[in-house]
């Protein structure tokens, strides 16, 4: 093993052998995988256009939609169940909180009218998301159906109340000031990005530092000595699935802000892209493991191949190919060395 | 297949030793079973039981020794060659196929055998009836393994183990899941086939229904054969003192119990499954035992105490106030604390620190104003019951994994008392626990209900009961049989009552 | 629930006919158009891609595991195959393209195989992974234009009718030929299942991995063939794709996966494995291609499809969930 007692000379073959190059830990594994990305990216375009603000600033833009979504995708797994339908969720919010908008607008003009409006469209949408996170959590935690089946089914079913409330069209005319959200910066740093940081410290607080949390954590780990130990499990799980739901819709608020406009089918390629950071940051899709910081980290380099493959002008196909890859590599490379390591 | 044909041991065992990392699970143990022999295999949980099971079955190569099958020396035994010699391993989880139904399950392994690509159903028909009829039995051949009750599909597996020509069946902890009623009948086959020559070993941790079947005894302790002889030779006494290593009341408890206190448990009436109107009172301070045969009661009681099993009428309330449902939570609400028997399923999360584990149960008082958990509380009542609960380990962050099986136990047991439960129930408080930690929770469990707890222990370790109960009560037939109070309870006594309660 | 409506749901696939033909009857009485045979017909051309996908799935399925990368392998079994017969006209026979698609798939299945079984990962996050490698490399390395001019070979596939008539009204009905595929298919894989020793080993697996091992099934060509099997059926929807839609678009299919999954879980299987049945399977194609076909016959906008799929999953699988809840009753307290 290379310990801190580790001679001088070990070897390459050896060190890669112990996991000591590619870190022991998942989490040092990312931040080795995370640097090289930054570094090969760097090189490969040229610090000159990868190393501006502009980038970075279009990163910080584009980032915190997925990211919210992976901190729903990460919560749902911590108990053991995944929710696929996040960003359905997302979507419906989304277009409740449009159709809001845009009907008390109609109603009331003016800049009071555009307070009103946004205060009860951002209230329609949490309550879309709350409805939603319910109907998940009940089938769960009452039911006792798979969560991947509960979650199959309500993807189909808010994506299709979606596309029949807006007949496949896209919702405009929302308040001008709605935008700052999505758009607009915050002592020089975007509105999203702050969104984003405020959602993980949240976030990290609810899975660390609640009852609740460690609670669904244990619940994770093994829900039957949860059951023997008298945890709330049935609450645990249906305030798992509102508090993703919660969270998805408020993504899904960031991105009618963004986009200036509501659509049925918008984001739809974020389900798989979260599934893929939450595992590449080291969460153990059979529960009992949440890593926010992990998770942020995930998403990071993500986008720095993203965007370093777009100034490279290599398509968004390999980026997809790129990241898929990674995600196999990832479990891959962890698969022998925890067999190693065992 | 004659009965008895020769003193020639079937199977012979000579001084096997086996390691684990340095960990000498089996030390010098020398075993022949005989044709047509019923021969007992005892020992505790850790004793070394199951990883002899695996020597015989070929699955773990031994270290040192010899192994002979009908008198021939084998060199390496693996898993396909011991079936071929006909060693038939029938593990506890019997590894049928409950989406299956019984015929296949029957036949799957002469398909898998004469390696055929197809499947004719005709012959697996045919296979599986010829099962059930050299075992005498009749269960129908398309139910799904997984709606028949335990003791059928018990039977499946041996008339399973019985089909591919076996010479000797290994049965792993066969009663674990049975009724009185469906043991007696297991033993009648067992008989059965014993008359037909074929050699069984009982792999138990539970002897006492053991001594009205086995021919002959052979006793493990820490990997080590600590008593061997034929059945006449043994009584449950000797069997107990061989398995433990002590002796049945060595010390007792006698606790002072208030009589004149009100009592912290009442159980009125309780009728479920197996319950027929059981009523009892436990006061503060009293450790009460509840024991009897396999399925006699005790376990159900525990359950229903704990709010595990939820059918059934009665009542149970503490401290005078009934319970308003029958449920984990309105227990655990109550002030009951139970300690399950299985402590890797039910009891701990072992990925998890020992501190989450010891706080899991009362996570909600330690939180602070903003509803946040405080760290310096959680980390302070984790130390708090680490300490006085004696658990060694180095840091209270290490997974519970880690960990042997007392201080597990231990664990389990920080984690119900950091609830400041009112009564207490264990369920085998003790199983796979090391003797020196054993007689430690003891003396922890007395100095509990010293403090006023009421403490009901289920067990089946007679000097357990004896020494740590002030009285005992015995279940048959899902009622309260007798009961023995401190001034009657020895281990003679108790022995006499479990024999009539048979 | 009474004893009686408990053991009527005990037959899964019962319950999924009477639902089936009350369904068809209600449609039928609000436009009688359902049954006429050109309805039967395209109903059944509809069902073909999905029902041989779903067959696929169940074999996984039963098996413990799940794939939802398969329509990312139909894609690429089309695409190359297409482009290949185009460059290589030599190729353009329809039994060449498509050993060649059902090759393509099978190679990617089996790859799917030995990341799930060989360093033992879990089969939805693998599948996930590979899905996007596919779709990324295929439009990335081979192309991303819609091929319109199909190799000939296909378009006279496409045109093969088994059965035509012309109605009283003048319309022509036809059937297509590519049906004899899904039945083919149907009833090799109810065989295999039903007769084959790696077909109840996949039963064996999915209920139990380690008792399967123990007893002495070879789990590791279960897992080759589930995953090859499931790859090589998604190469040959492919080409059969190709031919329905008349061309052949390398982003098609995305989202199908949630389709396929849908009607196998509709038709009785389970996802934790070891149940399931081709019966089922097909019936549950049969209520979503009836669903999905008629929401515009009895006038509703095809948007009420999605919140129709939705609901029968969820109360499909509740139902399933309640069953099984309620036949292990206090088995947990022992």
């Amino acid at each position: 093993m290379t310990g801190r007692g580790a001679p001088a000379g070990a070897t390459l073959a050896t060190r890669l052998a112990s996991g000591g190059i590619l870190g022991r830990t998942p989490f040092a594994r990312l931040v080795v995988f995370t640097v090289a990305v930054f570094v090969s990216m760097t090189l490969l375009v040229g610090s000159d256009r990868f190393l501006t603000t502009a980038n970075f600033q279009s990163i910080a833009f584009q980032l915190p939609e997925l990211a919210l979504l992976s901190f729903a995708m990460m919560l749902s797994m911590l108990t053991g169940g995944i929710d696929l339908s996040v960003v359905s969720i997302a979507n419906l919010s989304s277009i409740v909180a449009a159709m809001t908008m845009v009907h008390v607008l109609r109603g009331e003009a003016g800049a009071s009218g555009e307070a009103v409006a946004i205060v009860a469209g951002v209230g329609a949408g949490l309550c879309t998301g709350l409805a939603c996170g319910l109907v998940n959590g009940c089938a769960v935690a009452f039911i006792r159906v798979p969560s991947i089946l509960v979650t199959l089914g309500t993807l189909q079913l808010f994506t299709g109340l979606a596309l029949v409330l807006t007949g496949g069209q896209a919702i405009i005319g929302l308040p001008d000031s709605f935008q700052w959200l999505g758009n607009g910066t915050l002592l020089a740093i975007p509105v999203p990005l702050w969104l984003c940081v405020g959602g993980a410290a949240v976030m990290a607080v609810l899975v660390n530092r609640t009852a609740f949390g460690v609670e669904a954590r244990l619940v994770g780990t093994n829900p039957i000595a949860a059951w023997f130990a008298a945890l709330p499990v049935r609450s645990v799980l249906v305030r798992t699935y509102v508090t993703t739901a919660l969270v998805s819709s408020v993504t899904g608020l960031l991105m009618v802000s963004r986009a200036n406009s509501a659509k049925a089918d918008y984001g739809s390629s974020y389900l798989l892209q979260s599934i893929l950071v939450v595992v590449l940051a080291g969460v153990d899709p059979a529960g009992g493991s949440a890593r926010v910081l992990g998770v942020g980290l995930a998403v990071f380099a993500l986008e720095l191949l993203s965007s370093g493959f777009g100034m490279m002008r290599l398509t968004s196909f390999a980026t997809e190919l790129a990241w898929g890859a990674f995600l196999l590599l990832v479990m891959v490379i962890n698969s022998v060395l925890e067999r190693r390591g065992k | 297949m004659t009965p008895r044909s020769s003193d020639r041991p079937f199977l012979s065992l000579e001084a096997i030793g086996k390691s684990f990392g340095g960990v000498r699970a089996l030390d010098d143990v020398s075993l022949d079973v005989a044709a047509g022999e019923i021969h007992c295999l005892a020992g505790e949980n850790g004793s070394g039981k199951s990883t002899l099971i695996k020597v015989i079955a070929g699955v773990h190569r031994p270290d040192r020794g010899s192994i002979a099958i009908a008198g021939q020396p084998v060199a390496s035994l693996t898993p396909i060659t011991a079936v071929r010699q006909g060693v038939q391993v029938i593990y506890q989880d019997l590894s049928l196929f409950p989406n299956l139904t019984v015929a296949e399950n029957l036949a799957i392994n002469s398909l898998l055998e004469h390696r055929r690509t197809f499947v004719r159903w005709r012959d697996v028909r045919r296979t599986a009836e010829r099962a059930l009829e050299r075992l005498r039995v009749s269960i129908d051949l398309d139910r799904l393994v997984g709606d028949l009750p335990i003791s059928e599909k018990q039977l499946v597996a041996i008339a399973r183990a019985l089909l591919q020509d076996a010479r000797l069946i290994v049965l792993d902890e066969p009663t674990t899941a049975l009724t009185g009623v469906e043991v007696d009948a297991l033993f009648a086959l067992v008989r059965d086939l014993q008359q037909r020559g074929v050699a069984i070993l009982f792999v138990t941790h539970k002897m006492r229904e053991m001594l009205q079947a086995a021919d002959r005894f052979t006793v493990l302790r820490n990997g080590r054969v600590v008593e061997s002889g034929p059945a006449a030779e043994f009584d449950e006494a000797r069997l107990t003192h061989a398995m433990t290593g002590r002796a049945i009341g060595e010390s007792r408890f006698a606790g002072r119990v208030d009589a004149s206190a009100s009592p912290r448990l009442r159980i009125r009436d309780l009728t479920g499954p197996i319950l027929r109107g059981v009523t009892f009172d436990v006061r503060p301070g009293e450790i009460v035992g509840l024991t009897g045969l396999l399925g006699a009661g005790q376990g159900e009681l525990a359950a229903r105490v704990a709010g595990l099993e939820t059918r059934g009428t009665g009542e149970i309330a503490v401290d005078g106030a009934t319970l308003p449902a029958h449920t984990v939570r309105a227990a655990a609400r109550a002030g009951i604390g139970y300690v399950p028997e299985d402590r890797l399923r039910e009891g701990l999360f072992l990925d998890r620190s020992i501190a989450d584990n010891a706080n899991a149960s009362s996570l909600r008082a330690l939180t602070t104003g903003l509803r946040l958990l405080s760290t310096r509380r959680m980390r302070s009542q984790a130390d708090r019951w680490i300490h006085d609960l004696g658990v060694k380990t180095p840091s209270i962050d290490a997974p519970v994994r880690q960990l042997s099986g007392g201080n597990q136990q231990r664990v389990v047991l920080a984690r119900v008392l950091a609830t400041r439960p009112k009564v207490l129930v264990l369920n085998g408080p003790t199983v796979g626990v090391d003797v020196g930690a054993k007689e430690e929770i003891h003396a922890t469990i007395r100095q509990l209900a010293a403090g006023g707890l009421a403490v009901l222990i289920v067990s089946d370790d007679l000097p357990e009961l004896v020494q740590s109960c002030g009285r005992v009560i015995i279940f048959r037939h899902g009622r309260v049989a007798t009961e023995l109070g401190a001034a009657t309870l020895t281990g003679d006594a108790l022995q006499e009552q479990l024999s009539a309660a048979r | 629930m009474t004893s009686r409506v408990r053991r009527l749901l005990g037959r899964h696939e019962l319950v999924l006919l009477v639902v089936t033909v009350l369904l068809s009857i209600v449609i039928g009485a609000l436009n009688p158009a359902f049954y006429s045979l050109q309805n039967a017909f395209d109903l059944l051309k509809t069902s073909v891609p999905l029902g041989i996908l779903t067959i696929g799935l169940l074999v996984v399925l039963i098996s413990g595991g799940i794939d939802i990368s398969f329509p990312a392998i139909a894609v690429a079994g089309m695409y190359i195959t297409c482009t290949l017969a185009i460059d290589v006209r030599s190729l353009d026979h329809l039994p060449v393209l498509l050993a060649i698609s059902t090759a393509i798939g099978l190679a990617l299945g089996l790859f799917n195989a030995v990341l799930i079984h060989f360093f033992r990962l879990p089969a939805l996050i693998v599948t996930l992974g590979t899905a996007s490698v596919i779709r990324g490399a295929l439009l990335e390395f081979v192309g991303t234009r819609t091929i319109t001019n199909l190799p000939s070979s296909i378009i006279a596939f496409s045109r093969t009718n088994l059965f035509e008539a012309t109605l009283a009204n003048g319309a022509s009905a036809a059937l297509t030929v590519s049906i004899l595929f899904f039945a083919g298919v149907a009833i090799a894989v109810a065989l295999a299942l039903r007769y084959t020793v790696i077909g109840r080993g996949a039963y064996a697996v999915g209920a139990d991995l380690a008792a399967a091992e123990r007893v002495g099934f070879n789990v590791r060509r279960i897992h080759l063939f589930v995953y090859g099997l499931m790859g090589a059926l998604a190469g040959l929807v492919g080409i059969i794709h190709a031919s329905i839609i008349r061309n052949a678009n390398p982003l098609d299919l995305d989202g199908l996966e949630l389709t396929v999954i849908a009607a196998a879980v509709i038709g009785g299987a389970s996802i934790t494995g070891g149940r399931g049945t081709v019966t089922g399977a097909l019936l549950g194609v049969a209520l979503m291609v009836i669903m999905d076909g008629s929401l515009v016959l009895v006038g509703l906008p095809s948007q009420w499809h999605q919140v129709f799929i939705g609901l029968v999953v969820l109360v499909s699988t509740s139902i399933t969930a309640l069953r099984t809840r309620s036949a292990r009753a206090g088995e947990i307290a022992r």
